[in-house]
């Protein structure tokens, strides 16, 4: 490493004040601070120091994120030569995903830190950490063949509009990584749903797709039931798939052995790193549990009163499918964009669950409706601040008047 | 003697080509005056019904506030708004019957928007605040300046949305059609574009940079 700090001391004093470049001082610092540990101290009176601080947290939500990114990669090999119906090591797996997922992750991480570095310039700052986590997710909540442009443009305009137009990291009122994907769904559906995407089919010269091949997802089948009743005949082959021993069966879906978004299938990793994020104390467990007993608020609900086979689905069999876990342990607990009061942690965690089984059972051509149910709690998440305090306020006037 | 003081005054004075710039830049109805925000979300996914629609809105208000300007020592104050509707809506008629007679396709596209003309605050909001005060020549000059600020943003947005979105300019496939991905190439056309919330979006993006390079638009503190 000493020789790239051998760089920035060298150009160092061409930026400085006197120096000949100094318009490039920003760039200069946000790059340099991003890269080694700041050596300025803090100059005059008593601060306190924390052992947490942004990048301490951040870091700890990639760490929990790591599991499932892993099996990701496992799960897009492992898809890849199944639908070809060729033998494969786990290993073959895993590295035919991880060539898949680092170019996703390097264009993610490229296109925005471009832009924050951008605006770490113009206004004068250093560049935070606060696209670390972002950077990471996009790629994983994105379709395994999704072109790498529309990542680099839809990773722009979640940075951009999503935070820098509100000041940058800390100020957003969405989910940055949310954001991307609700971008890419918009702008260019035909790369982010339907039943040709989520499973690499390019294979070598000649080779065929194994008969019966069907790269779907579960939501993507479920939504064919819509409209045909209960227990219709015509959708038998359809359940028989949600059955023990189908491809979607309940142990399936729990350990992520289906198509979908690349990290976002298997509800074991996700969970376990959602564990460790509650145990650190960096995400909060408020959120998880009320936004766990939203969906399968709903899920009962619809499961009670089903008059067609995705309602009908089992409650827990519908909270393990689509990105119910992933927006439930990585998105929703996103400390800035949700609730800030106790409270209202509770009421956010639980309309955002209850909203995205409402959202994905009764419009199946929105088949993420946990994406758009955060995105909309996002907006509200200050409202209900706002009337959590309130009424904080009311109650502890009234005690003053009673006292 | 005001009166001899006002007819000395040129008809391109300094004063009244601040009416005709002014709302091009520091005082846009759309990005400043945040007014006639409707139709620029609904009617700029092409670039054909923005210019059409900007031209209409030129002609009525340029045309309105010289009517008013003219009546404005004859209209009882307090009956003023429905004297305001009805020059508007005699001029939208106007308008509309002529877009029919002669560019049909257009006033398809445009559909009610013409006939909302008639509540486009941009108008009402001339009518108000400039023609009853003024005299016609100076109205005139409000109207046309207005009008051109509105028309401007309408275009700029129209230009993106339908550029970004379908690929094209006036109707006219300006993205090679080997780019897109059906063909082999690498292109998508950006179908958010087509939705009106980019259209608001991108009006915000344009008073975004509007603000950033117009340091009299920044409020204090």
């Amino acid at each position: 490493m000493k020789f790239v700090q051998n760089i920035f001391d060298k150009t160092r004093p061409l930026v400085e004040k006197e120096g000949k470049r100094n318009i490039l001082y920003p760039l200069h610092n946000a790059i340099e601070t991003m890269a080694f540990v700041p050596d300025h101290t803090t100059h005059s009176g008593a601060h306190v120091r924390d052992a947490i601080d942004l990048k301490r947290t951040m870091i700890t939500v990639i760490f929990a994120m790591v599991p499932a990114l892993l099996f990701g990669m496992w799960n897009i090999g492992r898809l890849h030569y199944g639908a070809f119906g060729e033998e494969s090591t786990w290993l073959d797996n895993f590295l035919f995903g991880a060539l898949k997922m680092l170019p996703l992750i390097t264009v993610t991480y490229a296109a925005g830190l471009g832009v924050e570095i951008f605006f770490a310039w113009k206004r004068n700052h250093a560049v935070n950490e606060g696209f670390l986590v972002s950077g990471l997710l996009i790629p994983m909540i994105m379709p395994v063949d999704i072109p790498l442009w529309m990542v680099a443009v839809s990773t722009i305009f979640a940075v951009l509009i999503g935070k820098e137009v509100f000041g940058g990291t800390g100020m957003n009122l969405l989910n940055p990584a949310l954001t991307a994907r609700a971008f890419a769904f918009f702008a260019y559906p035909t790369w982010m749903s339907g039943d040709q995407i989520w499973i690499n089919t390019n294979g070598e010269e000649g080779a065929q797709l194994v008969d019966g091949y069907s790269g779907a997802t579960a939501m993507g089948e479920l939504a064919t039931t819509v409209g045909q009743g209960l227990n219709n005949p015509a959708t038998e082959t359809v359940m028989a798939q949600f059955g023990s021993g189908g491809t979607y069966s309940m142990m399936n879906t729990f350990l992520g052995l289906i198509p979908g978004s690349i990290g976002e299938t298997s509800a074991l990793l996700i969970l376990l790193g959602g564990l460790f994020l509650v145990f650190k104390g960096v995400g909060s467990w408020k959120i998880m549990l009320s936004f766990l007993v939203g969906g399968l608020a709903m899920a009962t609900i619809f499961n009670a009163f089903a008059v067609n086979e995705f309602m009908g689905l089992n409650p827990i069999h519908q909270l393990l499918i689509g990105g119910f876990m992933f927006g439930m342990v990585f998105m929703a607990t996103d400390p800035v964009s949700g609730s800030q009061t106790e409270t209202g942690k509770y009421i956010y965690g639980f309309l955002a669950g209850f909203f995205g089984i409402m959202i994905r059972v009764f419009n199946p051509a929105y088949p993420e409706g946990i994406m758009l149910a955060i995105l909309f709690m996002n907006v509200m998440a200050p409202l209900i601040d706002h009337y959590v305090v309130e009424s904080n306020i009311k109650r502890r006037s009234k005690r003053l008047a009673n006292a | 003697m005001s009166t001899e003081v006002k007819q000395k005054e040129s008809l391109f004075s300094k004063k009244n080509q601040k009416l005709l710039s002014d709302p091009f830049n520091d005082d846009n109805p759309i990005t400043v005056q945040v007014l006639g925000v409707c139709s620029a979300l609904a009617i700029t996914v092409k670039l054909e019904p923005a210019i059409v629609m900007s031209l209409s809105v030129m002609f009525v208000l340029g045309a309105g506030n010289v009517i008013i300007s003219l009546i404005r020592n004859l209209i009882p104050n307090r009956i003023r708004i429905i004297v305001q509707l009805v020059v508007v809506a005699s001029l939208v008629i106007l308008v509309d019957q002529f877009l029919r007679a002669f560019a049909y396709d257009v006033s398809k596209q445009l559909s009610v928007f013409v006939g909302l003309i008639i509540t486009n605050c941009i108008i009402m909001g001339r009518f108000e605040a400039f023609a009853l005060a003024n005299g016609p020549w100076k109205a005139f000059m409000d109207g046309i300046g207005n009008a051109i600020g509105y028309g401007a943003v309408l275009i700029a947005v129209a230009f993106f949305r339908e550029l970004l979105g379908s690929g094209a300019l006036l109707g006219i496939q300006v993205i090679p059609d080997s780019w897109y991905i059906a063909n082999g190439g690498f292109y998508a056309n950006n179908g958010f574009m087509l939705f009106p919330p980019m259209a608001l979006i991108v009006v915000g993006l344009i008073i975004w940079v509007q603000r950033a390079r117009n340091t009299k638009l920044i409020e204090e503190n």
